[in-house]
């Protein structure tokens, strides 16, 4: 193994430092704290122990699972209709994400077609998504390095975009807008213009950033050269997305193994050279460019036609039909009572969110619920390059190292 | 081509999903890691996902003759960077005192997927580093996504909380 294998703690959890003890250290003892669970830079609820020597992180164990709610499991109970309530709540800054892969898994498993229309929404929608998510990552991310500015105008920039989500999906987060079929309904009137001006004004905010962000030394002093990893490493620890890209790898699912209709839009893969925080930085605040650049075509090249699928199986008859055809309404009732019936099989479906690589395993046994349901959500096993990245670096820096490795704990411990 | 090559080098382990999917290799379990070894000078340089499956009640699936199907399956997704293809490697595991050898000396990334199989599915990796539950707490009883776990069968425990009894 050629990665950092020293810089792995394996220790139990319950090994870190007791304060009550009140025990002084002798000169070159090293010492085990905690960082987090409550810790406001840890994102949510992680927990790192860290083995410090003095000021510096010599190995780390990342320790997870505080928010597992076990989704997994609530998935195996749920009918496909219902589960993509589900998954949309596991990546909460990317629901969209979630919900496509788990719409393409059951797709795959059903083996049905969705409409064109329905496949270029999806794409907008994913974009946008991501142009939220990596706009909330500048947000956090400037907090946890102390610019408050930053903050503020990545929270400013992302509320366009879940503005024209709410009014989209009737909801800012987890929309349950992306269902296996095609999506809940199109667009609203005018969309075009909503999305342009989205488009144009955070077009224009990045060049903003660029300004008083990118160029800032103290944020450049803070950053770079702070918590390398190596392609090597990161391919091994099956790192991805922009946290691979960052170490110079042009993997991206959408270019590398397209899916909906990602072949037929035209842009860039983004990638780092040295793999440092600011890479990481640099890749994601680019990839905003680059997702402007697809929804642009996407609004130049989406079809008129239908939004989902109108295959009967697994699509409820339309609200109109339920009033005058009995038929209809015994339909609608059984499809959101029972559901429909997946053929029996296996599949793993991926999609590039925001964090990397998202999959979906789900195996179906024939009936309306399935036997598994599997989500490789990239977050957890990103996590795992944290102790790679902090060894030898400062304590101070581990806050800028773990925020570049943008983890969703809902989605770590699902 | 990778298809070939793979069926000509492990006979009876490899079958194809269907025309369309990625190819799946269903090796004897004893071989499992031998597999994966030659997978990944195949060029399959990234492992994927790791994830445990529990076919407690439905033992239909289909899987090559030589192969009995058993209560857990094991479900490795390899990724080949440069050949940009998938492979996925099944490969069943009984449900008396479920063992698997660790495949973390080849992709130390499956080092957390197989912590979690273990947390959630009891099965037990030969030779790994770390082999403790990641996700539920340390003292945790039963392994939650194991089909006979019923769901709101235990009450929701905190370690430093005060005990009923």
């Amino acid at each position: 193994m050629t990665y950092g294998h020293s810089s792995f703690l394996r220790l139990p959890e319950s090994s870190a430092i007791d304060l009550s003890e009140d025990q002084i250290l002798g000169p070159g003892e090293k010492m085990i704290v905690n960082m987090g669970p409550q810790h406001p830079s840890t994102h949510g609820v992680l927990r790192v122990m860290l083995e410090l020597d003095g000021e510096t992180v010599l190995r780390s164990k990342p320790i997870i699972g505080y928010l597992h709610t076990g989704m997994e499991k609530t998935g195996e109970e749920l009918t496909y209709v219902q589960g993509a309530t589900n998954v949309t709540r596991m990546d909460y800054l990317s629901p969209l994400s979630n919900e496509l892969v788990f719409s393409l898994a059951t797709e795959s498993l059903l083996n049905i077609e969705i409409p064109e229309r329905a496949t270029w929404i999806r794409m907008i929608m994913c974009e946008l998504n991501r142009m939220s998510s990596h706009l909330m990552w500048l947000a956090t991310n400037g907090m946890d390095l102390g610019a408050t500015t930053m903050m503020i105008f990545g929270f400013r920039e992302r509320e366009l975009i879940l503005a024209f989500f709410e009014k989209t999906t009737g909801l800012r987060m987890n929309h349950n807008y992306i269902r296996p079929g095609g999506v809940a309904c199109d667009f609203p009137d005018g969309y075009e213009d909503d999305v342009a001006v989205i488009c144009d004004t955070v077009e224009k905010r990045l060049v903003e950033y660029d300004e008083f962000f990118t160029g800032q030394p103290i944020f450049r002093k803070r950053v770079e050269g702070v918590g390398t990893l190596s392609a090597e490493t990161a391919i091994e620890l099956s790192i991805t997305g922009p946290l691979l890209r960052a170490c110079g790898v042009p993997w991206d699912l959408r270019k590398s193994m397209p899916y909906l209709a990602y072949d037929e839009v035209d842009f860039d893969v983004i990638v780092g050279t040295v793999g440092d925080t600011f890479d990481r930085y640099a890749v994601r605040i680019n990839e905003i460019r680059e997702s402007i650049k697809i929804v642009r075509q996407c609004l130049d090249k989406i079809p008129e036609g239908d939004y989902k699928s109108q295959d009967t199986k697994v699509t409820p008859p339309p609200r109109l039909r339920i009033d005058e055809s009995m038929e209809a309404l015994i339909h609608h009732f059984k499809i959101f009572t029972e559901g429909f019936r997946v053929p029996p099989g296996e599949v793993y479906v991926a999609v590039e969110s925001p964090r990397g690589e998202l999959g979906c395993y789900m195996v179906s046994d024939g009936s309306a619920k399935p036997l598994r349901m599997h989500i490789r959500a990239p977050s957890f096993v990103n996590l795992q390059a944290l102790p790679p990245m902090l060894s030898g670096s400062l304590m101070a820096d581990a806050v800028a190292i773990i925020s570049s490795v943008d983890p969703v704990m809902g989605e770590v411990d699902r | 081509m990778a298809e070939e090559l793979l069926e000509s080098k492990y006979k009876n382990a490899v079958a194809l999903s269907d025309a369309t999917g990625p190819v799946t290799v269903f090796p004897e379990k004893r071989k499992y890691h031998d597999i994966v070894a030659a997978l990944k000078l195949d060029g399959y340089n990234f492992a994927s996902d790791l994830c445990a499956v529990d076919y407690l009640d439905y033992m239909e699936r289909v899987l090559p003759t030589n192969l009995s199907p058993q209560r857990f399956e094991i479900v490795l997704n390899l990724l080949s960077h440069g050949l940009a293809r998938r492979v996925k490697v099944r490969v069943q595991v009984e449900s008396d005192s479920p063992h698997l050898p660790s495949v973390v000396d080849l992709y130390p990334g499956v080092e957390n997927m197989e912590r979690e199989a273990f947390d959630m599915f009891g099965i037990v990796f030969d030779s790994h580093p770390d082999m403790t539950r990641i996700l539920m707490p340390e003292g945790w009883e039963g392994h939650p996504l194991r089909k006979d776990y019923s769901v709101g069968r235990v009450p929701v425990q905190f370690k430093e909380a005060p005990q009923p009894r």
